[in-house]
C-alpha cells in the first residue's frame, strides 16, 4: 500500500474504533554519511527507516501512539493504543483539530528535493570530505590534528492525514559537509568547524572553501585569554547571533505565552526591542532548510512578522495555542510522529541591517565579539541571560586577541532594547538566520 | 534471562545460528570485528498542564544495527524491520568498509555471566495506564498546594522498556532487558502580579513503580519544583567574576560529567583532541578529589547490566587523589589502544555507532562537615541546583548553569541569586578544590547526556565541594 493510502487507512481505523477525529503521520528516510579524519577513511553509515504515528480524539479527549513496525499486526497495534490512552486524558475544552477550512497545503514547486542527491557515488562522498579535511590540514603548520570531515544526506518522505479531508505528502533532501581542525601552539589547543548545506549536492560551497573557513576559526582561537571582568558592547558573529533568534523563539512560542512563562508573553503590541529590529518567520521561501508546504496539523505554511521595526507583532502558534489565547494558527504546528502537536518555527529570521560587519567593530573602542556560546543558562520565564563565551576582543575597532573562558550576562529584554547595529551579513545555513547583531552592553565575567 | 527466552527469539524467531550467519555475512567482505545490535523498545509517556491530562502516548520501534570494524574503519548499517532478508541486507552494507580475506577465526556465541542491577519484575512500562497518571496528578495538586503564589504547574512521566541483544564476533551474547521511568515537575512562581520564577524538580532510574510510591513520591518532586520557584521569587542579581564557589550535594555533580568526564572519554583521547589527552599519570585535581564512573550501582538511571557492546559494566576510577588514573574505553578505542574496555561502549538505538560514553559519574566523600565548609567562605556563592551544562573537550572549557544558587556572606547564606553561569577549565578547575564534604549523594535520576547526537541516561553525584576559585556569570 502507498504511505499516503495507508494514512488515510489509519484515519478510517481510527474512526470505526471510536474516535471522533484523529490525525495519522508517516514518515519514511534514508541516510547516509561518510566520515573521514587524517586523511583516511573512518567511518560509513548507511540504512533507512520509517515510522507511522497516530492522534485520536475522543470527544475532547485524546490519545497517541507510534510504531516503526508499519505490518498489518503493527498498525492494529497501534490505533489500539491511541483509542486506549483516551480513557485516561481529561476533557480538554480546547482540545481539536483545526478547522476544516484552515486546512490546506500551498503549491509550487518549493524545491524541497533536489534529484542530485541520490546516486552519488559512495567514493565521491568520501573524496568531497577528504577534500574539506584537506584543505584545513594544509591551511596552515598549526592545524596539526583534526576531528575529521563528514559528508551526509539525507532523502525522506512525510506524509499527514486527518479526519476532516486533509491529506498531503512531500518529499525532501539535503546534503551537507563539515570539518573539525584542531589547532596547536604550545600548550594552546582550540578546534573549531564550519560547514555547508544544500538541498542537492550541487548548492554546497567548494570543500576548499569549508576547511580554509574552520582552519581560519580554530587558529584565530588560539592563545586566548580570560579577560578582566567588565560591563562592554558585545558583537554576535552570525553564527552566535543565531543562538539569540533562538531564545526569541522560545519567547514567542504560543504554549509559553498561554502559560506565561516567557517574558514576552501579554506584550503583543508592545515595544520589545530596538526600532532596528524586525524578526519573521517565513515557512514559504522556496528551497531553504525551514520550508514546507504545510504544518504539522495539515495547515498551509505562511509569512508570519513576530517583531516588526521593534513592536511584538504575532506569536508563533498551533491549533491549540491559538485557541487557548483566542487568535488562529499561525501555521507553526510541529511533532514527531506522534503526540499532541508542539510548535516549530520555518525559517526564522533578522531581517538585515545596512552596515558591513567592518563598519559595526569600527565604532567599537572597546568591546567583545563573540563566536562561541556554551550551555544553557537562559531564563526565558525571566529573560536572564548568562551563558559561557568565547571570541576576540575588540580594541579600537579591531579584533585585537583571542578571549575564552569568560562569560557573558544580561536580561534578553535589556539585549533586545540595546540592540545597536544590525548587520548586512544575512545567510541562510539553516532554518534559523541572523547577521551580525551589536547589543550596546553587557557584562563580560571573567577574572 | 536467557537467549533462548528473549523476545528476539521468542517473537522474532531469531536462533544462534541465525546471529552466527549474519555475523558471518557482516565479516564476508573481510574485517577484524563485528557486532549486531537488537533493539525492542517500549514507551510511554503522560503529562498534565493546567491541571488537565493534556496528553498521554505509547508507542514501539524496534530495528537491528551491524557494525564492522576494520583497523581504524566502521562500516554500520541499520535496519527496523528483524526479516532475515533485511538483516542480511544490512550485514552487507556494513561489510563495505572493509577488503580482503576475514581475519575473524571461526566463533561461537556464548553467554557469560553479567549483572543482575535492576531486578524489576514488572516494569512501569508494562502497568496499569491508571496508575501511572495518578502520578502527575498527584504533583499537580501537590505543587499548587505547597504555595499560594504558585499558579503554574506542568508535570510529566515517561518510562521506557527496552529489550537489548548484543552478538559479537568475539564470541559474546548478551540480552538485557532495561526499564527506566522518570517523573519531572515544573512549577511558576509569581508574587502579586511580579516577574514569574520557575522551579524544576525530578527523578527516577531503573526501577518498580512502587519507587514513585515509596521512595521519591510525587509529593517530594512537586514540594521541591514549588520550594525553588517560590525561592527565587526574592533573588537578587548575580554576582560576576572570579570567586569562591560551594556546590551542594547530588546534582552539581553535573560539574564532574563536564569538566573531566568527557574529556576521558577514549575516542577523543585517541585521537589526541582533548585538553587531557597524554595526560595519564598527572596531576589534575587536588588530591582530595577521587573521580569514579560506575556503571554498577543497583537500580541508577546511568547504570546497565552490559553496555551496548555486550561488555559487563564495571566500577572505573578516573582520577584518584587527584592524579588522572584512565579514560573511558569502548571496543574501538581499547582495541586501538592497546587496553581493555571499560564497559563504556554505549549508543542511544540501533540506528546509532556506539561510543565512549559516561554512566554514573560521582566524588567519593571527605572529610569535612558541610556546615563547616560554607562557614569557612567569608564572599562567594552557594550553588545547589543546576541545569544543563557543556564542555568543548579541546580547549577544556566547560559551562555549567546554576538555576538556584545563594550569596555566602561571612560564612553564613544570605540571599537567593538569579541564575548564573560557571565557567571553568577542565585540567585546572578541580585543582582548587579545598574542601570536600561528607555527605556524598547521588542525583535523584534525571539526566541525560548528549554527544554527537546521541542521548544517553547518566547519573552524576558530589559530597558538598569547596572551589576556592571559579567563574560566576551573573551581572551584578
Amino acid at each position: 500500500m502507498e504511505l499516503l493510502d495507508l494514512a488515510q487507512d489509519v484515519v478510517k481505523r481510527a474512526q470505526a474504533a471510536g474516535a471522533t477525529d484523529a490525525e495519522c503521520t508517516i514518515s519514511e528516510g534514508e541516510e547516509f554519511s561518510a566520515n573521514v579524519r587524517m586523511r583516511e577513511l573512518e567511518n560509513l553509515k548507511e540504512a533507512g527507516s520509517r515510522g507511522a504515528g497516530l492522534r485520536i480524539l475522543i470527544g475532547k479527549k485524546t490519545g497517541a501512539s507510534y510504531t516503526s513496525d508499519l505490518s498489518e499486526e503493527g498498525i492494529q497495534h497501534m490505533v489500539k493504543s491511541a483509542i486506549e490512552l483516551a480513557d485516561i486524558t481529561t476533557e480538554d475544552p480546547h482540545a481539536g483539530l483545526p478547522d476544516a477550512d484552515e486546512l490546506g497545503s500551498i503549491t509550487g514547486d518549493l524545491k524541497l528535493y533536489a534529484a542530485d542527491i541520490e546516486g552519488l557515488e559512495t567514493a565521491l562522498k568520501i573524496a568531497t570530505a577528504k577534500r574539506a579535511e584537506e584543505a584545513s590540514l594544509s591551511a596552515d603548520p598549526r592545524i596539526s590534528n583534526s576531528e575529521g570531515a563528514s559528508f551526509d544526506t539525507h532523502v525522506g518522505r512525510h506524509i499527514f492525514a486527518n479526519s476532516r479531508g486533509f491529506s498531503g505528502e512531500y518529499r525532501s533532501s539535503y546534503c551537507s559537509l563539515s570539518t573539525v581542525p584542531v589547532a596547536k601552539d604550545g600548550e594552546s589547543m582550540e578546534r573549531d568547524y564550519w560547514y555547508t548545506m544544500a538541498r542537492g549536492f550541487s548548492g554546497l560551497e567548494s570543500p576548499e572553501e569549508v576547511g580554509r573557513i574552520a582552519a581560519q576559526r580554530a587558529l584565530r582561537r588560539l592563545n586566548a585569554v580570560k579577560v578582566e571582568t567588565q560591563k562592554v558592547p558585545v558583537v554576535f558573529e552570525p553564527r552566535t547571533a543565531r543562538s539569540l533568534l533562538d531564545n526569541i523563539f522560545e519567547a514567542v512560542h504560543g504554549m509559553s505565552i498561554y502559560r506565561h512563562e516567557s517574558f514576552l508573553a501579554g506584550k503583543l503590541g508592545e515595544k520589545v526591542a530596538a526600532d532596528s529590529l524586525t524578526v519573521v518567520d517565513d515557512a514559504t521561501i522556496p528551497g531553504l532548510f525551514g520550508t514546507s508546504p504545510f504544518d504539522d496539523e495539515g495547515v498551509p505554511s505562511r509569512r508570519t512578522v513576530v517583531i516588526e521595526r521593534g513592536v511584538l507583532k504575532s506569536y508563533l502558534m498551533n491549533t491549540y495555542a491559538a485557541r487557548k489565547l483566542g487568535m488562529k494558527t499561525t501555521g507553526n504546528a510541529s511533532r514527531g510522529l506522534t503526540g499532541n502537536a508542539g510548535i516549530g518555527h520555518g525559517n526564522f529570521f533578522i531581517e538585515k541591517g545596512v552596515q558591513t560587519p567592518e563598519q559595526i567593530l569600527a565604532g567599537i573602542p572597546n568591546g567583545f565579539y563573540v563566536t562561541e556560546l556554551m550551555g544553557f543558562g537562559v531564563n526565558i520565564v525571566t529573560g536572564d541571560y548568562s551563558r559561557g563565551a568565547a571570541g576576540m576582543w575588540i580594541r579600537n575597532g579591531e579584533l585585537a586577541f583571542a578571549v575564552s573562558e569568560v562569560t557573558i550576562a544580561g536580561n534578553l529584554k535589556d539585549m533586545l532594547m540595546g540592540l545597536e547595529a544590525i548587520g548586512s551579513d544575512l545567510d541562510f545555513r539553516g532554518s534559523v538566520a541572523a547577521p551580525t547583531l551589536k547589543i550596546g552592553e553587557m557584562t563580560v565575567g571573567g577574572k | 534471562m536467557q537467549f533462548s527466552e528473549s523476545i528476539f527469539a521468542t517473537r522474532f524467531n531469531i536462533s544462534r545460528q541465525d546471529l552466527e550467519n549474519y555475523l558471518a555475512d557482516a565479516l564476508s567482505q573481510g574485517g577484524d570485528y563485528a557486532d549486531l545490535y537488537f533493539e525492542y523498545l517500549l514507551t510511554s509517556s503522560i503529562s498534565i498542564d493546567e491541571s488537565m491530562v493534556k496528553s498521554a502516548a505509547q508507542g514501539v520501534s524496534m530495528g537491528v544495527g551491524v557494525r564492522v570494524i576494520s583497523g581504524e574503519r566502521t562500516g554500520y548499517a541499520y535496519s527496523d524491520d528483524l526479516s532475515p532478508e533485511k538483516i542480511k541486507k544490512a550485514a552487507h552494507v556494513a561489510a563495505h568498509i572493509a577488503a580482503g580475506p576475514s581475519k575473524v577465526e571461526k566463533f561461537g556465541l556464548n553467554e557469560g555471566s553479567r549483572h543482575n542491577l535492576y531486578p524489576v519484575l514488572v516494569a512501569p512500562t508494562e502497568t496499569a495506564f491508571t496508575e501511572r497518571v495518578d502520578l502527575v496528578k498527584r504533583a499537580d495538586r501537590a505543587a499548587r498546594a505547597y504555595d499560594s503564589r504558585i499558579f503554574q504547574v506542568q508535570a510529566a512521566y515517561a518510562d521506557n522498556l527496552r529489550y537489548v541483544m548484543v552478538a559479537t564476533s568475539d564470541g559474546v551474547l548478551t540480552i538485557d532487558r532495561q526499564p527506566l521511568a522518570r517523573l519531572s515537575v515544573s512549577a511558576l512562581a509569581r508574587h502579586n502580579g511580579g516577574s514569574p520564577q520557575r522551579g524544576h524538580a525530578g527523578g527516577g532510574g531503573r526501577v518498580e513503580l512502587s519507587f514513585f510510591l515509596n521512595e521519591k513520591t510525587p509529593e517530594h518532586f512537586a514540594k521541591e519544583a514549588a520550594r525553588e520557584a517560590v525561592t527565587m521569587l526574592d533573588a537578587v542579581d548575580a554576582p560576576a567574576g572570579e570567586m569562591t564557589v560551594v556546590l551542594g550535594p547530588g546534582w552539581p555533580g553535573i560539574l564532574l560529567h563536564e569538566a573531566v568526564g568527557h574529556g576521558l572519554e577514549a575516542d577523543f583521547n585517541r585521537k589526541g583532541v582533548s585538553a587531557f589527552s597524554g595526560r595519564v599519570g598527572q596531576k589534575v585535581a587536588s588530591e582530595l578529589c577521587t573521580v569514579i564512573d560506575d556503571g554498577t550501582i543497583n537500580s541508577r538511571r546511568g547504570s546497565l547490566n552490559v553496555d551496548d557492546e555486550g561488555h559487563t559494566t564495571q566500577r572505573n576510577v578516573l582520577i584518584e587523589n587527584g592524579v588522572l588514573k584512565g579514560y573511558l574505553q569502548d571496543k574501538l578505542s581499547s582495541t586501538l589502544l592497546g587496553s581493555n574496555s571499560t564497559g563504556s561502549g554505549r549508543r542511544e538505538s540501533y540506528a546509532h555507532i556506539p561510543m565512549p560514553r559516561m554512566t554514573n559519574t560521582f566524588m567519593l566523600a571527605g572529610e569535612s562537615d558541610p556546615t563547616d565548609i560554607i562557614r569557612s567562605v567569608p564572599k562567594g556563592l552557594y550553588c545547589v541546583n543546576f541545569g544543563g551544562g557543556q564542555v568543548d573537550i579541546t580547549s577544556g572549557n566547560f559551562v555549567f548553569s546554576a538555576s538556584e544558587s545563594y550569596l555566602i556572606e561571612d560564612g553564613k547564606l544570605t540571599r537567593p541569586v538569579r541564575n548564573a553561569t560557571l565557567i571553568g577549565n577542565g585540567p585546572e578547575a578541580l585543582k582548587y578544590v579545598s574542601m570536600v564534604g561528607n555527605d556524598l549523594k547521588m542525583d535523584e535520576g534525571i539526566g541525560v547526556c548528549g554527544k554527537e547526537g546521541q542521548s544517553v541516561p547518566v547519573g552524576v553525584g558530589i559530597p558538598t565541594l569547596k572551589i576556592d576559585r571559579m567563574t560566576v556569570g551573573g551581572t551584578a
